[in-house]
């Protein structure tokens, strides 16, 4: 088995054209990232806007929940029969997924914001829009990050529906493999996602590390040592 | 400076926390809001930056009514403290404390500077300004809380039990700076504690509040411990107020006597049947010699009884209380400036200049 996998690596021509590893791994960062992008750019505004203000907090929650259980494969099946657009059915149905971890994190972040800190910031004469952009996303950011990194985690294992749609991904070398009883090509590609979704997550780390301000991380440290000063 | 005038808070749930609320912070002082939990002291305070709006009635600030301006506009010119100071845990020290200027359009440059200058006056190394607020003790926080509420310079300071999460040694420390800070920037200040002790100590006015947000009693801090206005407050401020109240009265009145003394280091003989005062060199008392002590060629430190408290002569009628009561011979030790040995007084003496006090 494992020489099989090693064989098949090795093949030259896996390496090769359209559809070959460089090009379904470069497909599935690309639909990961598409996904992504949509998904943050819904989520984060509501999330900021829903903990800011404090109205509809338990709407999302409960919306959130009901998202998070829909079965993503189902999901871009339906939307593939219904819109027959496969590439809009999978990318629909990979946002719909990655939107509950991004705005639990955001709601999380900006709602959890310490409310003394908060008081502080209104008491200081600071109008809505500066609270939060001054106070509130800056202290919410390391949730945030952590909402994003969750969210790529489940993009990256999930994109491989895409290949259900007839469309690319590290999805192709499962699929196609199982058809053909290519057992090398479904370990070869599962062993790839996993690789990728190693990867990204050590970006998105990285990431995290620059955009959380440092002072945050000191009181991070702090709580993890044991407690800052009395 | 500060009027509430029939001021009433109402929350929706039909609770009423201040009712029909009416007082005038005089301008320059230190005005104390002291109640039990739930007795609207803190709305009351709450209510000047408009931090909670009233149900009815007016507050001026300086004259002006505070609905006049946008809310953040007199925010900003109100500086707030509150408890567990609230800083901002992504700024740095400098850059919390530059907040109020920066939001009031100051270049970045000029906030810092006055940040800096911040930092000092209440007393932390400016070294610290790049430090954040979880590398800082509770105390060094609210030292720097107060900082950031000065930073814009304005004439009212509204502070929220600020020295509540603290241990008691700290929070000493911190009304001792708060009221060197005052006697330096002259500020209006209204302060808010549970604590009967506190408004005393650090206030020029005290206002007893009652559950239920009615002002119990108005005055200084003497005339609330000696005649309070009514039970509740009589309780509130406790059974020791008596004792308290002392804090009030000066001793100069107080005549002093003398005990023998002996100096340390030198050749002692064997004491008679009275207490004997060691002092140094400097003439600082270091100790007591028992009645039936042995004769010594050089006397030491350790032979001694360790000393009450001292009395600093004119200082407060209970600091002189508290050296007889605490002196191992009966006899409060009282010292002048440079800590130097001036005479005694016994717990009897004290009473008298109290009874003579009271009764005329």
């Amino acid at each position: 088995m494992l020489g099989d996998l090693i064989s098949w690596f090795g093949d030259g021509a896996n390496w090769r054209g359209s559809g070959g590893i460089p090009a379904q791994l470069l497909a599935h960062v690309e639909f990961t990232l598409i996904s992504l992008l949509i998904a943050a750019a819904i989520a984060i505004p509501l999330g900021l806007f829903v903990g800011h203000s404090g109205r509809g907090g338990v709407l999302l929650v409960g919306a959130s929940n009901a998202i998070r259980s829909l079965p993503t494969l189902g999901l871009v099946t339906f939307l593939f029969l219904l819109i027959s657009g496969a590439e809009a059915a999978a990318i629909i149905g990979l946002v719909v997924l990655a939107i509950p971890p991004i705005l639990a994190g955001t709601y999380a972040g900006v709602s959890e914001a310490d409310r003394v800190v908060v008081d502080a910031a209104v008491g200081m004469g600071m109008t809505g829009r500066q609270r939060l952009w001054q106070v509130e996303v800056p202290v919410a950011l390391p949730l945030i990050m952590g909402g994003i990194r969750n969210a790529v985690l489940q993009l990256v294992a999930t994109v491989a529906v895409a290949a259900y749609v007839g469309l690319d991904g590290l999805g192709r070398f499962l699929l196609d493999g199982l058809k053909i009883l290519d057992y090398s090509a479904v370990a070869g590609g599962a062993l790839l996602t996993a690789l990728l979704a190693v990867l990204l997550d050590l970006v998105f780390a990285l990431l995290s590390r620059i955009v959380v301000p440092q002072g945050l991380r000191v009181a991070a440290r702090g709580a993890a040592a044991g407690g800052t000063h009395p | 400076m500060i009027e509430f005038q029939a001021v009433t808070k109402r929350f929706p749930d039909g609770t009423t926390a201040v009712d029909e609320l009416s007082l005038s912070v005089e301008e320059g002082t230190i005005t104390v809001f002291v109640g039990p939990s739930g007795c609207g002291k803190t709305t009351s305070l709450r209510m000047v930056n408009r931090m909670v709006e009233p149900s009815s009635g007016t507050i001026l600030v300086g004259g002006e009514d505070i609905r006049t301006p946008h809310p953040a506009v007199l925010r900003r010119g109100i500086g707030y403290v509150i408890q567990q100071a609230g800083l901002f845990p992504h700024r740095n020290l400098l850059d919390n404390i530059a907040t109020v200027p920066l939001l009031s359009g100051w270049t970045r440059a000029k906030a810092r500077a006055r940040a800096g200058e911040l930092l000092e006056l209440v007393g932390l190394p400016a070294e610290l300004g790049k430090r954040y607020p979880a590398q800082l003790s509770g105390g060094q926080q609210q030292r720097v809380g107060v900082a950031r509420a000065l930073a814009a310079d304005p004439p009212v300071l509204l502070m929220d039990e600020p020295f509540s999460a603290v241990d008691p040694v700290v929070r000493e420390g911190l009304q001792d700076e708060l009221l060197r800070l005052q006697d330096e920037l002259d500020k209006t200040v209204v302060f808010v504690t549970h604590d009967i002790d506190e408004a005393v100590r650090i206030g020029e006015k005290v206002a007893v509040f009652r559950t239920g947000g009615l002002l119990a009693q108005y005055g200084s801090p003497a005339d609330v411990l000696r005649d309070p206005a009514d039970d509740f407050v009589a309780n509130f401020v406790g059974k020791d107020r008596g004792y308290r109240g002392l804090s009030f009265l000066d001793s100069t009145g107080l005549t002093l006597s003398q005990v023998p003394t002996v100096t340390i280091g030198a050749p002692v003989e064997a004491t008679g049947s009275e207490w004997v005062l060691a002092l140094n060199e400097q003439r600082q008392p270091r100790g007591w010699r028992s009645p039936g002590s042995a004769p010594s060629a050089a006397l030491r430190e350790g032979d001694l009884h360790a000393g009450g408290s001292l009395h600093g002569h004119g200082s407060s009628l209970r600091g002189a209380l508290d050296a007889a009561l605490s002196s191992p011979a009966g006899q409060g030790v009282v010292v002048d400036d440079t800590g130097a040995y001036l005479g005694v007084v016994s717990a009897e003496t004290v009473l008298e200049v109290i009874n003579r006090g009271s009764a005329g």
